[in-house]
């Protein structure tokens, strides 16, 4: 729907300007003992791409987590276009108009791509039973846009290619407009075509006034489509750039060293290209 | 696989064995001819391997028995002995697909069953006065009966979805418990005979079954549903602009599908009563006996009547209902399940729930049947429902299940019983047979949804 009506979401949502869609403001989790997520504060503007980098074990998809629900966070506060909310499941994020493109895309594997974009949300006629015509006609639109060799509507999910079934989780996130989206690894098992794809679909998105968090891995993806990058360590928040105030040297001196780029010396500098 | 050895032959040059590979490139091809055939007509192979599966083993026994396995009487009783583990099975499948078991089946059918048996000789007829064959008694058995089944399954469910219990646990506790609490109810005494209206879903003659007239228009009213349904959906899905299935293709399920209904009503109405029953009916009705015998067709079992209505619902709940599209989600990945906002702590209670009221049904009609209260009743049928459902193509991985596959791998159980009693097989034999069956059928299924792949 949203990608229907992109020319009003402009209007609406000149990107600089514009008083932040999410705040996160420190945030914590912890899992038994282990803090995985500590006083973290990220936010994103409509319209915007944050690109969310970090190691391994940086906390990046458990801050995440909190946004969407999946983990609620133990401490911190988390406000959507300024009003304070609690998040405590998926169910109450995606009332809030977030979506979450998990990396694992989480898709039933047995149930075809209409039951998929739908789970949890099934179009229903009068006396409540599945519309399965309506959800299909639906599905194969969203998808077509996304994806036009796409064909297999009635296999389950599991037959299909990792391309497909990535856009199947992206159709589900955008067809229920979605104000924020949430991308884990969105590229990270997909072929060069299919990235060419889902970078333009992000650009597309953010056109639209959609504000998107983008975790990645690949420096370079994000340098691409972010607005702005927000660097963890450990837990910790390193620090949030304008992308075009750093290069990408000094991001990755902020992954590794997590230092910003004004703390890290030229002997530093030099260790890193070793 | 068989594709796989056509070609290797065909690579490596051997004389001695072209016509083989000639042979498995044949079957090859037959394999995926029917494949694509089955495609075009969008039918269920699985299900319809099961259905010729079942043919199958009725026409060897009908071979092996001289025919005396193929007659109207054997199909009755077969239908009649299938339908509490048959009932049970379509619950069973839920529960399975969703990736949980439950071995507590039979002692929630034992409990139930007995409940229900006292209730209608004891708690209804002695402690409030009822009185005896009171029309309304045997409705009342029933609601108890099936209230408590959802209960024992809330119990069940609650724990294993709020609490966290492995199913497993929950439900090999539940069988001990359940089974024992039946001889704390009347001592364990057995509990006969039963009310008289009860005793009707048993299906035992004659009172148990609804007659030719009726199992006629039962046979025309589904005939008319198949059509309905089949052009229904053909409708909706042109309206949408969608793939429908070629004219022939629809034509021929139409004419398939009649055919079956239609067949198996006429073979219950040919079964007549048997003469001394038929006797017995003439005299309470006055009528005077000709001189061949009077012939009163039987007809449909008020049990199988049953076990179709039973069916029918839960197929409509697993895949027109949103609760059933949620187990099967859980089934085929439960975080995605929770991911999309699913409950799925209260769509396992549901299946359990299910399952129990299902396990009251089953117990009503086999108590029904048996037109007594006994504390041994179901013992060990959780592993033929198990089997039933298994058979009928469950996976036990999770995710994948039909209701009519359960029902069909419930009769070709059955059938497998009936059928070495009719040749004569001792029991112990026949305990191994099915053994071999389940293990053979799960093996078959397998090896071809890895070669499908």
């Amino acid at each position: 729907m949203s990608m229907t009506t992109p020319d009003a979401a402009v209007k609406a949502a000149p990107v600089a300007a514009s008083s932040p869609l999410v705040e996160m403001r420190n945030i914590f989790v912890a899992f038994g003992g282990v803090h995985a997520v500590q006083d973290v504060t990220v936010d994103l503007r409509p319209g915007e791409v944050v690109g969310l980098v970090g190691g391994n074990g940086a906390g990046k998809t458990t801050l995440m987590r909190a946004l969407s629900g999946a983990r609620p966070a133990d401490g911190g506060q988390i406000l959507i276009d300024g009003q304070p909310v609690t998040i405590p499941n998926p169910r109450a994020a995606k009332a809030l108009g977030i979506e979450t493109i998990y990396q694992t895309l989480a898709l039933a594997e047995n149930v075809d791509a209409a039951a998929n974009l739908f789970l949890g949300r099934e179009l229903k006629s009068r006396l409540g039973s599945l519309d399965d015509s309506a959800m299909e006609s639906a599905t194969r639109n969203v998808i077509g846009r996304l994806n036009p060799n796409f064909k297999n509507f009635k296999s389950p999910v599991q037959s299909l290619s990792g391309g497909q079934r990535q856009a199947i989780a992206i159709g589900r996130a955008i067809h229920f407009n979605a104000k924020i989206l949430i991308m884990d690894e969105p590229t990270a098992a997909l072929g060069p075509a299919e990235t060419a794809q889902v970078r333009d679909v992000i650009k597309q998105l953010k056109s639209e006034g959609i504000g998107i968090f983008l975790i990645s891995h690949d420096i370079h993806d994000v340098f691409d489509l972010a607005d702005r990058i927000s660097v963890m360590l450990h837990g910790r928040l390193v620090g949030t750039v304008n992308k075009t105030d750093v290069t990408t040297d000094e991001v990755l001196g902020m992954i590794i060293m997590g230092k910003l780029p004004n703390e890290v010396t030229q002997k530093e500098l030099a260790q890193l290209h070793g | 696989m068989t594709q796989v050895i056509g070609n290797a032959q065909a690579a490596i040059p051997e004389p001695s064995r072209p016509p083989r590979a000639r042979l498995t490139g044949l079957v090859s091809s037959v394999i995926d001819g029917v494949r694509k055939g089955a495609r075009t007509m969008e039918i269920d192979m699985r299900l319809a391997g099961m259905v010729i599966a079942l043919v199958g083993i009725w026409l060897a026994f009908g071979y092996a028995s001289n025919g005396l396995f193929l007659t109207p009487r054997n199909f009755y009783d077969i239908s009649v002995q299938s339908v509490p583990v048959a009932i049970m099975a379509t619950g069973m499948v839920l529960i399975i697909v969703s990736r949980n078991i439950d071995l507590s089946v039979g002692s929630i059918m034992g409990f139930t069953g007995y409940a229900m048996a006292m209730t209608q000789r004891y708690w209804l007829p002695e402690n409030l006065h009822f009185a005896y064959d009171n029309y309304s008694i045997w409705i009342i058995a029933l609601v108890v009966g099936i209230a408590l089944g959802a209960l024992i399954g809330a119990i069940h469910g609650g724990l294993i979805a709020y609490i966290g219990i492995p199913s497993f646990i929950v439900t090999l506790g539940g069988m001990l418990v359940w089974r024992g609490l039946i001889f704390k109810m009347q001592q364990g005494q057995t509990i006969a005979p039963l009310d008289r209206n009860f005793s009707i879903i048993g299906g035992n003659l004659p009172q148990g079954s609804i007659g030719e007239l009726f199992t006629w228009l039962i046979g025309i009213v589904l005939c008319v549903g198949i059509v309905y349904s089949l052009l229904a959906s053909r409708r909706k899905r042109r309206a949408y602009g969608f793939p429908v299935r070629p004219r022939w293709a629809l034509g021929l399920l139409m004419v398939f599908g009649c055919a079956v209904v239609l067949g198996a009503m006429w073979v219950y109405n040919n079964y007549a009563l048997p003469p001394l029953l038929a006797t017995n009916f003439a005299k309470e009705h006055g009528i005077i006996e000709p001189a061949g015998g009077l012939i009163i067709p039987v007809g449909l079992a008020v049990p199988v009547l049953l076990l179709g209505g039973v069916a029918l619902v839960m197929m409509f709940v697993t895949t027109r209902r949103p609760f059933g599209r949620y187990v099967f989600a859980i089934g085929g990945n439960p975080e995605a399940a929770t991911l999309a906002g699913i409950n799925t702590r209260r769509t396992i209670l549901g299946t359990f729930v299910l399952m129990g009221i299902l396990c009251a049904i089953a117990a009503a009609t086999q108590t029904a049947r048996l037109n007594a209260g006994v504390t041994s009743m179901g013992t060990s049928y959780e592993l033929l429902v198990i089997a039933a459902a298994v058979i009928g193509g469950t996976s036990f991985s999770g995710g994948i299940g039909t209701i009519p596959g359960a029902v069909i791998g419930a009769v070709v159980m059955q059938s497998l019983k009936s059928g070495m009693v009719t040749i004569g097989v001792d029991s112990p034999m026949q305990d191994v047979a099915v053994g071999c069956v389940l293990i053979f059928a799960v093996a078959l299924d397998t090896i071809i949804q890895r070669r499908a792949k």
